[in-house]
């Protein structure tokens, strides 16, 4: 009995070690991102929006799909702070609104691109061989095509809504992850510890998924940052071109759309939700960036 | 040793970094002087600031971070930290020229190596393409590269190591320059070529009659090369002197450590000395002499005040022994073998 | 180098024929049988199945892959379910209009990524570097079809300096192409400036200074040729989203390129029109980045030696 409980009390201890260890390289990471000013604006611009995304039914002053034809189209003002649309209805609010939707839909999208993308480059960069070429060279089509053609092509089969342009944008973000994932999967697969493992007899799901993906998962969440401002950027695109969230759904894309038909008599309708997305899509590049160089000093000069 | 026969001239030359608002003095006041047509070697450990010392005289320091902050270069009597920086170009590469110590990347991968050697004459004698190529040819040729038309009109990823730093010194001497600063030329080379481009070196300089500046932390090219040595230590000059009492009577122990720990043929040796310690990092060095902590000698005044450069027979070190202040016998023995140093 | 050209043109064989793969499998992805869809609602059995006879539907679907190949390689995109007219007449009606566009948005891109990356990186941390990295910044964060609206409302609106939308004179082309090329003028300006703060930082660039070379000379003829060699393969990755751009941009200032023809294809359900032009601007993709990496192969070669 003694000399197991040595030995789990070892483990334990190990365990305890690697926590802490872990602990202060994520402090570490987080004084490097603090010192960095920039980083740190980004930051809080996007831990505004998803304040703001989570109180929106607190701080919204009216109902987003409240119509009222009677106050149309009217610009600014202490009742409106963003002034009203072509069917009456509050700017603010459906900017606010609005917020609970582009996070949603990106981050889902992000997430679908992380999970598919991340899966790929794992199985592609450890297995290598006839696998690897497999894999690579169906990113590399996938890459072949331009920009949201891809997510178009998918949306045209599969028919416009939110739902298909998470998808959608989706696996337009899967060859990003897939090659970052590689690339890591590639260098650490050669180092000692794998080997190491590999002798204990664990299997390679075990090797990949517990001893593997933890090392290379600063890569994985600097590139979910910076590709969260793409997929919002991206899906807000294809909302303006009514394939994603339909009217009166107060999508920010989906407002410019509408706004557009009043650029002359009422511009602050397109105005303001191209500005909502600018920041969040500026807040995440300028936290993404800050990011990487912290927690990839070499990128750094 | 007339002023007029002085090429070169540098007074108490300081050059610093400044890294995060911290001041890390690379040169703190350095002095040497170079007659025409000689060789000066300037050695030491890596990190003593004699590679930042010969970027200083070509005022080719990066900056930031770096900044020459005090001192004097004086050549042939006028002082380079005073002129613009348009009358400092048409004395780079024409009066004083400089050789790298990494021909891999000293050269632009972009261009042939012949427009590269054309650019300097082009500069600075006013020549048109063609006649500044044909030149180009010409110098290709004197430093030894065979078929040198076919070579001028290579890119440096074509040729060797060896050739590459060819280039780079027909490059340097395209314009006949009064001083050529090379720095640790020959050190990134293989052993064999080393002694090529050494050899060459030395026949370049009698014809061409260019006084040298010769950066190493080798003291075996030293010997083959240089009329006169400067030794530095984190960023001053601790020996200045001729390379025949360097190697007989060197007077500075730091000098003396450094001639123990290479192998020499003329001599048996039972052993190499390294000398104990590493250089002090220049944003902590020590109070007084720098060499103190690793010094043999040392004795409580040099870990409290930095010796001056004083003359001691006929050469200069910066060491207390030679001074009043001394306590008890020197250490060093005069004229004679190298003392045995450490235990 | 000539072999290196076959070489690379046949690479892109393979990456056709997956392109192709890749929106034939996403046209499976439709839900409902296409044959139904393509005879309508009033046709009666006898005329869906035989529909599905003369479209091979009932062929397995490797040999109806096989098939789509062999069209699109003669030209056959199909027929526009909407038109009657064949697709590939459809697309080449509208390709020039969305090729021209593409043009000066890529000159955009270039040549105010390139001057505004060589300005900041030759006078690092001066306010004009600092600002040009803010608006830089700011580009790569815009919504480009709310910029595009921005600059209709600035410039064809308020000041009424370019129209408001369409297409045909070089007047026309200015607030599309500068919508379209700005986010990649910011991706190229970043990219050049740091390109050029690790090429300054070279060795080479020392000697050339120790050759008493002018500082003009040495930013533009020593350092710009060798710091745009990364910059070119960002050219080229920005020509891809800039095709993609297309369809936004084109929809905002309604110019009838190949875009504004997918986009009312998706609309009006004409798969075979979308699955055609799908096809084309990404062909005509994968045929911009073998001249991209053939351009990166000259000008750098070095790659030859390794």
């Amino acid at each position: 009995m003694s000399q197991s409980a040595v030995q789990v009390k070892g483990e334990a201890k190990k365990g305890v070690l690697k926590r802490s260890s872990k602990v202060e390289r994520w402090l570490h990471v987080y004084k490097q991102l603090k010192k960095n000013k920039m980083a740190v604006v980004g930051a809080w611009i996007v831990a505004f929006y998803f304040l703001v995304a989570l109180l929106a039914p607190i701080i919204a002053p009216y109902d987003p799909l409240q119509i009222d034809l009677v106050n149309k189209l009217q610009g600014p003002s202490w009742e409106h702070w963003m002034g009203t649309d072509d069917k009456g209805r509050d700017i603010l609010s459906r900017v606010i609104y609005g917020s609970q939707l582009s996070l949603a839909v990106g981050s889902v999208s992000v997430l679908i691109g992380a999970v598919l993308g991340v899966m790929l480059g794992l199985i592609a960069g450890y297995y290598g061989k006839l696998i690897d070429t497999v894999i690579m060279r169906f990113i590399d089509i996938l890459l072949a095509f331009p920009g949201i053609l891809l997510a178009l092509a998918i949306i045209s089969a599969l028919g416009p809504s939110l739902i298909n342009v998470m998808i959608a944008v989706g696996i337009f973000s899967v060859p990003t992850f897939a090659r970052i994932v590689r690339g890591s999967m590639l260098s650490e697969k050669k180092k000692e510890y794998v080997d190491a493992i590999r002798a204990l007899g664990a299997s390679d799901f075990h090797i990949i998924v517990v001893h593997i993906l933890p090392n290379i998962f600063s890569p994985i969440i600097v590139q979910g940052t910076l590709r969260l401002a793409t997929a919002i950027l991206t899906a807000a695109g294809l909302s303006f071109l009514g394939m994603g969230a339909q009217p009166p759904s107060p999508e920010w894309g989906a407002m410019l759309s509408d706004g557009r038909n009043f650029l002359w008599t009422a511009p602050h309708i397109a105005t303001f939700p191209g500005l909502a997305i600018a920041f969040i899509v500026l807040g995440l590049n300028l936290f993404g960036d800050g990011l990487r160089d912290a927690l990839d000093p070499r990128s750094k000069k | 040793m007339t002023e007029q026969e002085k090429i070169l001239d540098v007074k108490d030359l300081k050059t610093y970094f400044y890294v995060d608002d911290e001041e890390i003095p690379a040169v703190d006041g350095v002095d040497f002087s170079i007659n025409k047509g000689e060789t000066l070697g300037i050695v030491g450990e890596s990190g003593c600031g004699k590679s930042i010392t010969s970027l200083s005289v070509m005022q080719l320091v990066p900056n930031p971070p770096g900044k020459i902050v005090g001192g004097e270069i004086n050549f042939k009597g006028e002082n380079l930290l005073q002129k613009t920086e348009d009358e400092l170009r048409k004395i780079r590469g024409n009066e004083i020229s400089m050789i790298f110590q990494e021909p891999m990347t000293s050269l632009n991968p972009v261009y042939t190596v012949g427009e590269q050697i054309a650019e300097a004459i082009r500069i600075h004698q006013k020549k048109g393409r063609k006649e500044a190529f044909k030149q180009a040819v010409k110098m290709l040729e004197l430093v030894g590269i065979p078929s040198p038309e076919e070579r001028a009109k290579q890119e440096p990823h074509q040729l060797s190591g060896g050739m590459r730093q060819r280039v780079v010194i027909a490059m340097a001497l395209a314009c006949n320059p009064e001083l050529l600063i090379a720095d640790e030329p020959t050190t990134a080379l293989d052993v064999t070529i080393q002694a090529q481009i050494l050899d060459l070196l030395k026949e370049l300089q009698k014809e061409f009659n260019s006084a040298i500046m010769f950066i190493t932390h080798d003291l075996g090219v030293v010997a083959d090369t240089c009329d006169k040595v400067v030794v530095m230590y984190a960023g001053k000059v601790v020996e200045h002197t001729d390379v025949d009492s360097l190697f007989e009577s060197p007077k500075h122990p730091y000098t003396r450590g450094l001639l123990n720990s290479i192998p020499r043929i003329d001599e048996d040796q039972e052993e190499l000395e390294a000398i104990d310690g590493n250089v002090p990092s220049p944003t902590n060095r020590p109070k007084g002499c720098a060499f103190a902590p690793r010094c043999p000698f040392a004795q409580e005044i040099c870990h409290e005040k930095t010796p001056d450069l004083e003359e001691v027979d006929q050469v200069k070190a910066r060491c207390w022994i030679y001074t009043d202040q001394w306590q008890g016998e020197n250490p060093i023995e005069e004229g004679g073998e190298v003392a045995n140093v450490g235990s | 180098m000539f072999v290196f050209i076959i070489r690379r043109m046949l690479q892109m064989i393979p990456v056709v024929l997956g392109v192709i793969l890749v929106v034939f499998l996403i046209m499976q992805m439709v839900p409902g049988d296409p044959a139904v869809l393509l005879a309508g609602e009033s046709a009666t059995k006898e005329q869906v199945a035989q529909l599905r006879e003369q479209l091979g539907l009932n062929q397995p679907l490797y040999m109806q892959y096989f098939e789509y190949v062999k069209n699109v390689a003669t030209g056959d995109l199909g027929t526009s379910v909407r038109s009657g007219r064949p697709v590939a007449e459809e697309i080449f009606t509208r390709l020039p209009v969305t090729v021209e566009l593409a043009f000066w948005s890529i000159i955009v891109t270039t040549v105010l990524g390139l001057l505004a990356g060589i300005i900041s990186a030759t006078k690092q941390y001066s306010i004009s570097d600092i600002s040009i990295m803010i608006v830089a910044l700011l580009g790569v964060s815009l919504p480009n079809f709310w910029l595009g609206l921005m600059l209709i409302l600035g410039f064809a609106v308020n000041f009424q300096i370019f129209p408001v939308s369409g297409w045909g004179s070089f007047m026309h082309v200015v607030l599309p192409a500068i919508t379209l090329g700005t986010a990649g003028a910011a991706i190229v300006a970043r990219m050049t400036r740091s390109s050029m703060l690790e090429v300054i930082s070279q060795d080479y660039i020392r000697t050339a200074k120790a050759k008493g070379v002018k500082q003009t000379y040495i930013v533009y003829k020593h350092a710009l040729k060798n710091a745009l060699i990364p910059v070119i393969t960002v050219v080229g990755l920005q020509f891809g989203a800039l095709l993609g751009g297309t369809v936004l941009t084109e929809s905002v200032f309604a110019i009838n390129g190949l875009g504004r023809l997918i986009i009312d294809a998706i609309r009006m359900r004409d798969l075979p029109v979308v699955q055609g032009s799908i096809l084309v601007v990404s062909i005509l993709f994968v045929i911009v980045n073998m001249f991209v990496d053939i351009a990166y192969r000259l000008l750098n070669k070095r790659v030859d030696l390794n």
